[in-house]
């Protein structure tokens, strides 16, 4: 029985888009063929709406509430809120890996680290623009306004892509780290800290707490909110697109450059 | 004939309370999630007392009665877990086959709930305390509260545990989990239930815990309203409950 066998050479440069395809075709296959793990992550933020939108809709009463629609002032919450799940789920992906022993496997080949990273984040930002299409389907049909229209929504996919690539850079750190889905499961209550302890329910200056308000002032995952907010709300505005952009930007660079590091120590070790 | 029953009950309790002090990873959490509720609900949302319409007294009060629900609730679930964790390393067929009246291993785990539970409530009482709840309820009010809490905590347990006996397996959390915080948060959680909207109004109507929160609520503003409602809802929701628990002993037994 003969076969033929590809012979590339992983160690050129050129081959790196072939490495980051095959691992990117990996994360995005076992994104499908396994569902189980993202189903929650899909479904929870949007119990986490209804039941929000229909508990807190009084809410719009308050002097200067932006909006006379609850939906439309909470479903902002509802991408960050699934965004961070996408922390554990990128994190799970690579611990299961290394406790498995195919991330050994992989080590023995010319994988380049950036290649195995951006794979793993490939199925992450799939993911992300998945949900963002559902949960903008799912708001308008439940009565929320999204103020940006079509050009909105292109700046909304590309955001939730950053946000995405940063907060799933924090799960890969955490697996590369540990190497136990365990541990990175145990991430899971301070990721919801981050996101309760915002401006998820009220507008920071509506928050009568001090010290809560203060949290949230300087909570990045407030003003990842109040971008994705002002398209629903107000449509364009630059300082929340600003603010909410720069966010993501430095936490994508800061979680891919720190996940970079640790994965050459752990491909060395 | 009580001693025989109640030995093995006391010792599945401090073997369940020794290991959760022993492993702070399993504790903690149990500890600091309705901290973290209580710090985001009633610090995060206090605004939403100003809302017109909204007449309870005390935004802080308001939000401890359901945090001390659902802390109730949550600790009986976190007992399932305990339990699945003993089935799934052998422990739970090693106590079934030492004892005699094996309704009793399940009556040691809600010993040991009961006594964690304590903890939980001091911790979030102080801390509501501290951070300017009014009590406007007598004594006798305040132990119509507790109780409330204790029935919520027995019925998630029984629940929880059902599951556990069935599933003997620690994958099975997410099925402990998550029916419990989605009945939890079907109630009026947020705002008193007159001033719940949409698809959320008639399902807080007829969810159990509804009945409990706005009796647990009106004994802390000291106008009880709808207690004996919340009880008998609660008596029976236990029942059911417990018998789901028993049944699922059952299916631990054949399984063997």
């Amino acid at each position: 029985m003969s076969g033929a066998v590809a012979t590339v050479d992983f160690g050129d440069r050129s081959v790196l888009p072939i490495q980051v395809s095959a691992m990117a075709a990996r994360s995005v296959t076992r994104l499908i063929r396994q569902p189980a793990p993202i189903i929650p992550s899909v479904i929870f933020p949007l119990f986490l709406l209804a039941v929000n939108a229909g508990g807190l809709d009084s809410a719009v009463n308050l002097p200067g509430f932006p909006t006379d629609s609850y939906i439309t002032f909470a479903i902002a919450f509802t991408f960050i809120q699934a965004a961070i799940f996408s922390t554990m789920n990128a994190g799970q992906g690579l611990a299961q890996d290394i406790e498995n022993g195919f991330f050994s496997r992989l080590v023995l080949t010319p994988m380049r680290p950036s290649a195995l990273m951006a794979g793993q984040l490939a199925g992450l930002v799939l993911l992300g623009q998945f949900q963002a299409l559902l949960y903008l389907a799912v708001g308008l049909a439940a009565g929320a306004h999204f103020e940006a229209g079509i050009p909105g929504y292109l700046v909304l996919a590309a955001l939730v892509s950053i946000i995405s690539i940063g907060f799933g850079g924090i799960g890969l750190i955490m697996a590369i780290r540990t190497g136990s889905g365990e541990a990175v499961q145990g991430m899971f209550p301070i990721m919801f800290v981050l996101l309760f302890f915002s401006s998820m329910a009220l507008p920071r200056n509506l928050i009568e707490q001090d010290w809560y308000r203060i949290i949230a002032t300087v909570n990045p995952v407030s003003y990842l909110i109040e971008a994705i907010r002002s398209l629903f709300i107000t449509g364009w505005n630059a300082e929340a697109l600003a603010l909410g952009f720069g966010v993501a930007i430095v936490v994508a660079i800061l979680s891919i450059t720190i996940a970079a590091g640790s994965l050459k120590g752990r491909m060395l070790t | 004939m009580a001693s025989s029953y109640f030995a093995p009950a006391w010792a599945v309790a401090w073997r369940y309370l020794h290991n959760l002090y022993t492993k702070p990873a399993v504790l903690i959490p149990g500890l600091i999630f309705p901290l973290f509720f209580l710090a985001a609900f009633a610090g995060g949302l206090s605004s939403i007392g100003d809302a017109p319409g909204f007449d309870y007294y005390d935004f802080t009060a308001f939000q401890f009665c359901f945090i001390l629900i659902q802390a109730s609730a949550l600790a009986g679930v976190f007992v399932g877990f305990s339990i699945a964790a003993d089935f799934e390393q052998g422990m739970g067929r090693r106590l079934m086959l030492a004892t005699t009246h094996r309704s009793a291993i399940v009556v040691g785990y809600a010993i040991g709930a009961a006594l964690r539970l304590g903890l939980v409530w001091v911790i979030i009482t102080v801390v509501s305390l501290l951070a300017g709840m009014e009590v406007h309820g007598s004594g006798l009010n305040i132990v119509g509260i507790y109780s409330l809490a204790v029935l919520a905590n027995i019925a998630a347990l029984f629940f929880s545990a059902g599951v556990a006996l069935r599933f003997r397996s620690l994958q099975a959390g997410p099925l402990m989990q998550m029916p419990v915080f989605i009945i939890l948060f079907l109630a009026p959680v947020y705002v008193p239930q007159k001033l719940l909207s949409g698809w959320i109004e008639p399902a807080a109507s007829v969810n159990p815990v509804t009945a409990s929160l706005n009796a647990a609520r009106s004994l802390m503003a000291g106008e009880p309203s709808g207690v004996l409602l919340a009880y008998g809802v609660a008596l029976g929701l236990i029942a059911l409950m417990g018998i789901w628990a028993i049944r699922g002993l059952r299916s631990a037994e054949t399984a063997g």
